[in-house]
């Protein structure tokens, strides 16, 4: 018995380093930095400890644009992408025919870089001297103006970083709807047929409850991926993001720590634990609301 | 009778709108890659095909930037990170689903929470971390961070616990090691979840950008998420779309035949756990 313990630590060992080394000690160091009040990381000096580094990252107006961007596009983005996956995964389980074709065009953006599929949208939004752009194109044709989605106002930004957004999201939902969908015992199905139930009803009354929990799950992620929404913010409008006031919670954690404004790592954790509070904070919130209104 | 058909004949064109959505900006980007620059731009309302398709574009995204070097640095840190990973990983669930010793499951428990740390509250001391090491544009720097899944080891463990324990004791009269039974019997058994596990890690990788975006200023270190940001800000000259959307294909492709040669592999691993990472 002794013998096997040691022996098992020793698998343990390769994991537990690389764990120890980038996980566990940078969970506590964030908090050391927190409190670390300016902490400077050219010249590794700071100004003193306490909490003035909350205090100032709270009265930083990029941070107050980065949350209402990012706040904005939570709000959005999860209930539109919840609903449309819903109906989609709802369309696809009703089907034979082609189900298998739809759901590999589907997955699709699943497996594509952000980055680079972002340019995509960029060029399809973008409105330059030489061309309106595709979207622009289409909203002529309804008789619409033309718009820089690109670099224009901030609510077509907004839109079309939206829109990304959801385009991205939209695989990994109706994927696990669909699965969901297709484990609701038929044994209902087949009663309510029975009964002669009509279909909204079926959908109201069976469907929706049976899948709940999984539509619920799907709105925590949801809630916790939007908040930390990065990347497709910079693939549509480049790496300078408090520029074009586009930039994100996440985005300013990273742009305090490096990039043009870059170098202190005090602030960037301060808005680091800020982020990880709200999205505790959210996670706890929807367990205690799911546990009434979920159907287990 | 009818108004079934009818909503049979609606969900087909919801399905269809949505098919045609997603897959719009593929063909936009093929598209735009075979036009000629020249073309391209004296296009003001852009045409939906072109007569006159072009590989120039793809000549010049090997040419006039360094794109070639992107995607052997995106390979080398794929292949390198997926391994030391699978190693890892493989050994520390074999640790936790076949061996006993005392406080394994409070081990595990606290294994298991830091599956919910977010990554952007350790990133800041990583980039710390690494940075004092000098090994900023280098591999070791790109690599190291991000070797350990904590999910992947999760999904593992599950799968070696359902392997009957007859086949472990079994071993263990014959007197086969441990080591022997696990890269013998274990591995072997449960190759489907390994290399579920492996084609996961290497779209993670693959699609990388905010820790190489950290720790690389030097583009000979860029992997193609950062060397894409690097040609829309100053490669081609700012207007050379085409050129720009031949390196957008270029890096897409690869993940797609992944995704179209394992599809059910990558989509039943999705399913049991992976978020978009």
């Amino acid at each position: 018995m002794e013998k096997n313990n040691a022996k098992a630590w020793l698998y343990l060992i390769p994991a537990g380093i690389f764990l120890a080394v980038f996980m566990i000690y940078p969970l506590i160091d964030v908090f050391v930095y927190s409190m670390e009040e300016s902490y400077n990381f050219a010249s590794q000096t700071s100004r003193g400890t306490g909490l003035f580094n909350f205090s100032y990252i709270l009265h930083d107006t990029y941070f107050l644009q980065a949350v209402k961007n990012t706040a904005l596009c939570v709000i959005i983005t999860v209930p539109i992408s919840t609903v449309l996956s819903l109906l989609i995964a709802f369309g696809l389980s009703s089907i034979k025919p082609l189900r298998n074709l739809f759901q590999t065009v589907f997955f699709l953006p699943y497996v594509t870089n952000t980055l680079a599929v972002g340019l995509v949208f960029m060029i399809l939004f973008k409105k330059t001297p030489y061309t309106d752009g595709m979207v622009n194109l289409l909203l002529h044709f309804f008789h619409g103006p033309s718009i820089d989605f690109i670099d224009g106002p901030y609510w077509a930004k907004m839109m079309v970083l939206c829109i990304y957004v959801i385009w991205i999201v939209m695989p990994f939902k109706i994927l696990i709807l669909t699965s969901a969908l297709a484990s609701v015992d038929q044994n209902y199905y087949n009663a309510a047929k029975v009964d002669g139930t009509r279909g909204w009803r079926i959908f109201v009354r069976i469907t929706l409850p049976m899948i709940s929990p999984t539509v619920f799950y799907l709105i925590i992620t949801g809630f916790i991926g939007a908040f930390k929404e990065y990347s497709d913010a910079v693939a549509l409008f480049g790496t300078d993001l408090n520029a074009a006031k586009m930039n994100t919670i996440v985005g300013y954690i990273y742009d305090m720590l490096y990039g043009n404004g870059g170098g202190y790592p005090s602030y960037a954790s301060a808005a680091a634990i800020l982020l990880f509070a709200i999205i505790l904070t959210i996670t706890v919130i929807n367990l205690m609301f799911s546990r009434r209104h979920v159907y287990y | 009778m009818k108004k079934r058909t009818a909503a049979k004949v609606i969900t087909y064109i919801l399905l269809i709108l949505w098919a045609l959505i997603v897959l719009f900006p593929f063909y936009w980007m093929i598209l735009t890659s075979l036009k000629s620059y020249s073309a391209y731009n004296s296009e003001y309302v852009p045409t939906f095909f072109t007569l006159h398709p072009t590989l120039e574009n793809y000549v010049n995204a090997f040419t006039q930037v360094p794109l070639g070097r992107y995607l052997f640095n995106t390979l080398i840190f794929t292949v390198i990170t997926t391994v030391v990973m699978t190693i890892v990983a493989v050994l520390a669930a074999f640790a936790f689903a076949r061996l006993k010793f005392r406080g394994k499951n409070i081990v595990f428990g606290l294994f298991l929470s830091l599956m919910m740390l977010p990554n952007e509250l350790v990133v800041i001391t990583n980039f710390a971390t690494i940075t004092n090491a000098g090994l900023r544009n280098s591999f070791p720097g790109l690599i190291l961070p991000s070797v350990m899944s904590v999910f992947y080891v999760y999904l593992l463990k599950e799968n070696f616990e359902m392997v009957p324990d007859n086949l472990y004791l079994a071993s263990k009269v014959d007197g086969t090691s441990d080591l022997k039974y696990l890269l013998r019997v274990l591995v072997p058994i449960c190759r489907p979840t390994i290399i579920t596990i492996i084609i996961l890690k290497v779209i993670e990788c693959w699609n990388s950008y905010v820790w190489p975006r950290l720790i690389t200023d030097d583009p000979d270190y860029y992997l193609v998420s950062n060397g894409i940001q690097e040609l829309r800000e100053n490669g081609f000259g700012r207007e050379n779309i085409p050129a720009m959307m031949a390196a957008v294909v270029v890096i897409s492709v690869p993940l797609i035949v992944l995704f179209l040669m394992f599809r059910n592999k990558i989509m039943e691993g999705v399913l049991r756990g992976g978020t978009k990472g």
